[in-house]
């Protein structure tokens, strides 16, 4: 027969953590401001409600229509562009910051000399700063440098993105098998041809996958880099936002979605037919 | 095979070259003329980063507001996302999971930054708008994660204390949670780690934060403050990864 515990023995502790963790998070509430009442206010309420009235129907008058036609393909060329730029800086540096084709490593199993290490630090160190710096800083900083506009969002993805490949085209380097690139620097071969006949080939396949689903990524980052000016779909989502035009607002919104979901399925359906 | 995987190559180069075209982008006067000297001038200014003590103070307040805005915005993410997940796990019958999942799928689609200018015009300036923004991004995607965790989790405990007499409300609590708490703790801190990233940005759109600060002194032309600012949000961001490396090691593995 089954009796109610009088209580629960774990009670207490679970009381403990509770309010150690309200006491930490307490002046987190007044730092960061937080005031839902501001939802609610009156005025508040009226305007927001004001503007969300104007989301339906999005708005799709032929004027419009073609001018987010032109975003979203400004959003697209973005992506693109900015990907075959982040590929330019990318392969060199993963091929000067992989251990992979180290000469003094084929007669030491695989281990380069700590000298060598130290070689590949500054690549590394680039790499690391490059993706360090969010896109969306860089956007920044570009618009202040080379003027609004999508060169400025073009620049940002190559170098943050050039950031992100090399490390893991590096890496990808690294993980295949070393035995014929060992092979083909022992027999004497120059360090690029052993790159291509010995590594490139097992590698490619990761490669492939892996860049298609960052210029995904990209697609997506080139849309909120709009917002600090970088040209594309966000620009003018920011634009409409700003002069409270609701259906606008709601129409790009949609797009956005759709492109993000369409980039999903293209970008599935490249990997599966690459590798 | 062949031919069409050089279909699928001519393809991609020609998207790309188009794309250039398109943008109408002139890498040529990037680097003509004296534009590269003033780049060159630009860029020279965030080489003396300003560490005057009043600016110092300025930033550490400005990481504290990002880190308060992350920490509160994904401590409500968590609880709404709970409270949504519940229904989207379909435990309140079909209606009401489609529609939660929608809803769901909705917050989750679009971005911090776009919910962040949504809530600076319905709620003004400043890092509650952000706070705002990072809770209904978040509560999407954990209200997503959780409601799979909920599917997933055996219901035979639940069902023993509901058979025994229990309350829905207390086979909830002690049949059920004691099971997912692991899992809902390490997905909130994950996103918790996101969202520290996101912080320091959303302050472009004027919600708060190290963001506002840097788009403040880059809009005054203060390149020696910016730069302090990107150092700062460097720091914190390779702190967070370090931290995290660390606690996912010593907890997780």
């Amino acid at each position: 027969m089954l009796t109610t515990a009088p209580r629960d023995p774990a009670a207490l502790p679970r009381l403990l953590i509770t309010v150690l963790a309200l006491l930490l998070l307490w002046p987190g509430l007044s730092l960061s401001e937080l005031d839902l009442a501001v939802l609610v206010d009156g005025d508040n309420t009226r305007a927001m409600g004001n503007f969300l009235a104007g989301f339906w129907p999005p708005a799709h008058d032929g004027e419009f229509l073609a001018l987010l036609g032109r975003a979203t393909l400004e959003t697209l060329a973005i992506a693109t562009a900015g990907m075959s730029l982040a590929l330019l800086i990318a392969v060199p540096a993963a091929l000067l910051a992989s251990r992979a084709l180290s000469l003094s490593a084929v007669h030491r199993g695989g281990r380069p000399a700590w000298w060598a290490n130290l070689a590949r630090w500054p690549v590394r160190g680039l790499l690391i700063f490059l993706r360090s710096v969010p896109e969306i800083v860089w956007a920044l900083l570009f618009v202040r440098a080379v003027g609004l506009g999508p060169t400025a969002g073009v620049l940002a993805i190559a170098i943050t993105y050039a950031g992100m490949l090399g490390k893991v085209y590096a890496e990808i380097f690294e993980s295949v098998d070393a035995r014929p690139t060992r092979a083909l620097l022992g027999a004497g071969s120059s360090r690029l041809s052993a790159f291509a006949y010995g590594v490139l080939p097992n590698a490619a396949g990761e490669m492939l996958s892996y860049t298609v689903y960052r210029w995904e990524c990209a697609i997506r980052a080139s849309v909120v880099m709009g917002f600090v000016g970088a040209g594309g779909l966000g620009q003018q989502i920011d634009l409409s936002l700003r002069m409270f035009a609701g259906g606008e607002v709601a129409s790009m919104l949609l797009t956005f979605l759709l492109l993000v979901l369409l980039a999903d399925q293209f970008s599935r359906l490249l990997r599966a037919r690459l590798t | 095979m062949r031919a069409g995987n050089l279909i699928l190559l001519a393809a991609i180069l020609g998207a790309v070259a188009a794309s250039f075209v398109y943008l109408g982008i002139d890498l040529g006067a990037l680097v003509a003329g004296d534009s590269l000297a003033q780049m060159g001038k630009y860029a020279s200014g965030f080489l003396q980063p300003d560490f005057s003590a009043a600016h110092l103070q300025a930033i550490g307040r400005g990481a504290l507001e990002t880190l308060a805005m992350s920490a509160i915005g994904t401590l409500l993410a968590a609880l709404l996302g709970l409270a949504l997940a519940l229904p989207a796990a379909g435990r309140f019958g079909g209606v009401a999971l489609h529609l939660t999942r929608l809803l769901l799928n909705a917050l989750r689609a679009i971005p911090e930054l776009v919910w962040a200018a949504l809530m600076v015009l319905a709620a003004g300036l400043g890092p509650n708008a952000g706070t705002l923004a990072l809770a209904l991004h978040t509560a999407g995607v954990l209200g997503r994660l959780f409601a799979e965790a909920l599917e997933n989790t055996p219901r035979e405990p639940a069902d023993a204390i509901r058979e025994s007499g229990g309350g829905r409300m207390l086979a909830f609590c002690y049949g059920t949670l004691p099971g997912v708490w692991p899992q809902l703790v390490a997905y909130t801190l994950y996103r918790w780690e996101n969202n520290i990233r996101m912080a320091s940005v959303l302050g472009f759109v004027g919600a708060g934060g190290l963001g506002q600060m840097l788009y403040v002194s880059l809009s005054l032309f203060q390149e020696a403050q910016a730069a302090t600012v990107i150092l700062a949000m460097l720091l914190l961001v390779l702190a967070v990864d370090a931290l995290s490396g660390w606690a996912r090691q010593r907890w997780v593995s």
